[in-house]
């Protein structure tokens, strides 16, 4: 398997990736708004093979009272896989990785939102993968932000983003599971706000000269800015038609 | 939704039960429609998504490898989750299984279990040491209203379409089948709730919020029972429990041709 995985060029003479898209390209993205009728908003989102359920509650009374904060509203975010998203069955209990990408997500979206304006609230976010495939992460933290938009909660923009990172040795955006096997691979999940391009969320894995991060940031910024657009476009599909109060 | 609001809601409905109305225009004995989407999930050994009116459930399979129980050495075994997860409403919260949850699951898992269209036989690989255990897990996305058919269905449909992966050398070898599962037969849940003096078929989550009691039947395709369950603080007379059967025996034939 080992060998196998050196010989695989993982971008050719002619600029083509293993699934034949170009550096900057991303895989298909998908967003329908307003799927799950019970929620204040929600979203389906489905980036290459990752399929993603995000869901908002609130904001809504914050309990237990001692986790309510007198300044803002709390953003309470939980990312969960379904037992059967990944190749091997997942414990169905959430574990250390699921915890650490609902706090660094569940930060990302407080930047996000004007969270002092429902003091003593909470909001509750939560997102389901139901298929994975490398970025799942972004994924439904792409998601989460359009259900927020969906909630009619006020935002300073959609958080947008994508992993970008490194493998064969050329800079690479949303790398799939293939390249993030690469023997040199880097990841860098990466998420900022869409209008004022501040980073929200960022984190790095494998080894990267201060030169390459700098290419990546790049690339991976211009592409969260193409997911932006396919946000912008699924909730104007989703409200275009609709006029007054009458979303459900 | 706030309390007080959903007792404005339940008055309506038990008024209007009252003069054979439910609030959606079906008739007492009428399921809402059912809707199958296959494949959600390549990760999974077989999937698929039901939508019951707007109660929308989506299931997987993950087959792994296990040693057969010591009472039953030439036999494999499945096992049957249900996750309320708080995507499908404001009442559901992460945590450990709430009551509710164990009780739908156990109740899934029995209309499936029992009416063995799943030989246990058929799983095992060599015998005392080695067999698949067929893992189903369903979670809800939205929550309008029996969780437990839908739960059920989606756990049929997911069933219907697993592969056992291909074993070498005591392990699965990855992206590699050995056959289908094989179901024998396919049994349907049907759940319905007791609103007043009323029995309705498939209750929306509204009509849930009226009920004193609920009873559910999981039927198979000879019409024979595979599985009962009455639950909550309400009661039934035996009549309207066979009555109920008739209905489910008559709803579970649409729901099978879906399958």
């Amino acid at each position: 398997m080992a060998g196998k995985k050196d010989e695989l060029v993982y971008v050719d003479s002619k600029g083509k990736r293993v699934d034949g898209r170009k550096v900057e390209d991303l895989r298909p993205i998908k967003i329908e708004v307003g799927v799950i009728p019970q929620a204040d908003g929600s979203a389906y989102l489905e980036w290459g093979q990752n399929k993603a359920f995000a869901s908002v509650y609130g904001p809504r009374e914050c309990l237990p009272k001692h986790s309510a904060s007198p300044y803002k509203a709390v953003v309470k975010f939980n990312y969960r896989m379904a037992t059967f998203s990944v190749p091997d069955r997942k414990n169905p209990r959430p574990g250390r990785r699921e915890y650490e990408i609902s706090k660094v997500c569940g930060e990302a979206l407080e930047r996000s939102i004007f969270v002092e304006r429902f003091p003593n609230t909470q909001i509750d976010v939560t997102v389901e993968l139901f298929d994975s495939n490398a970025g799942s992460r972004i994924a439904g933290l792409c998601a989460a932000s359009v259900a927020l938009a969906d909630a009619g909660i006020p935002m300073r923009g959609l958080v947008c983003g994508t992993g970008v990172g490194k493998a064969g040795g050329k800079i690479i955006v949303d790398l799939d599971k293939t390249e993030e096997d690469a023997p040199d691979a880097v990841d860098i999940p990466l998420a900022i706000i869409s209008n004022t391009k501040e980073v929200v969320l960022m984190q790095l894995d494998g080894i990267l000269s201060k030169k390459e991060w700098q290419q990546a940031m790049k690339m991976g910024i211009d592409a969260s800015l193409k997911v932006h657009e396919i946000q912008k476009a699924a909730l104007k599909a989703r409200y275009e038609n609709v006029k007054g109060d009458d979303k459900k | 939704m706030m309390t007080e609001l959903w007792d404005l809601r339940v008055d309506k409905i038990v008024a209007d039960l009252k003069e054979g109305k439910r609030s959606d225009g079906r008739k007492v004995d009428e399921m809402r429609k059912v809707e199958i989407t296959p494949e959600i999930s390549k990760n999974a050994e077989g999937s698929a998504r039901v939508k019951l009116g707007n109660t929308d459930v989506i299931a997987g399979v993950k087959v792994v490898l296990g040693t057969p129980y010591p009472d039953s050495p030439d036999e494999g075994s499945i096992s049957v989750g249900v996750e309320l997860l708080p995507l499908a409403s404001p009442e559901f919260e992460f945590g450990p299984p709430s009551w509710d949850s164990i009780e739908l699951s156990r109740v899934v898992d029995r209309g499936i279990r029992e009416s063995k269209t799943i030989d246990f036989k058929d799983l095992c690989i060599t015998e005392g040491e080695l067999c698949y255990v067929v893992y189903i897990d369903a979670y809800a996305i939205n929550h309008d209203g029996n969780l437990f058919d839908a739960s059920e269905i989606a756990a049929m449909a997911a069933l219907s379409q697993t592969k056992l992966p291909k074993v070498e050398d005591g392990a699965i070898v990855k992206g590699e089948y050995a056959k289908k599962l094989n179901l024998k037969y396919k049994p349907i849940l049907n759940t319905f709730a007791k609103i007043g003096n009323v029995i309705v078929a498939d209750p929306t989550l509204s009509e849930e919020k009226a009920m004193a009691a609920r009873f559910s039947v999981a039927v198979m395709d000879d019409d024979n029972i595979s599985a009962m369950q009455k639950g909550l603080g309400g009661s039934f007379t035996v009549e309207e429990i066979d009555k109920a059967i008739d209905v489910a025996v008559k709803n579970s034939k649409q729901i099978r041709k879906l399958l």
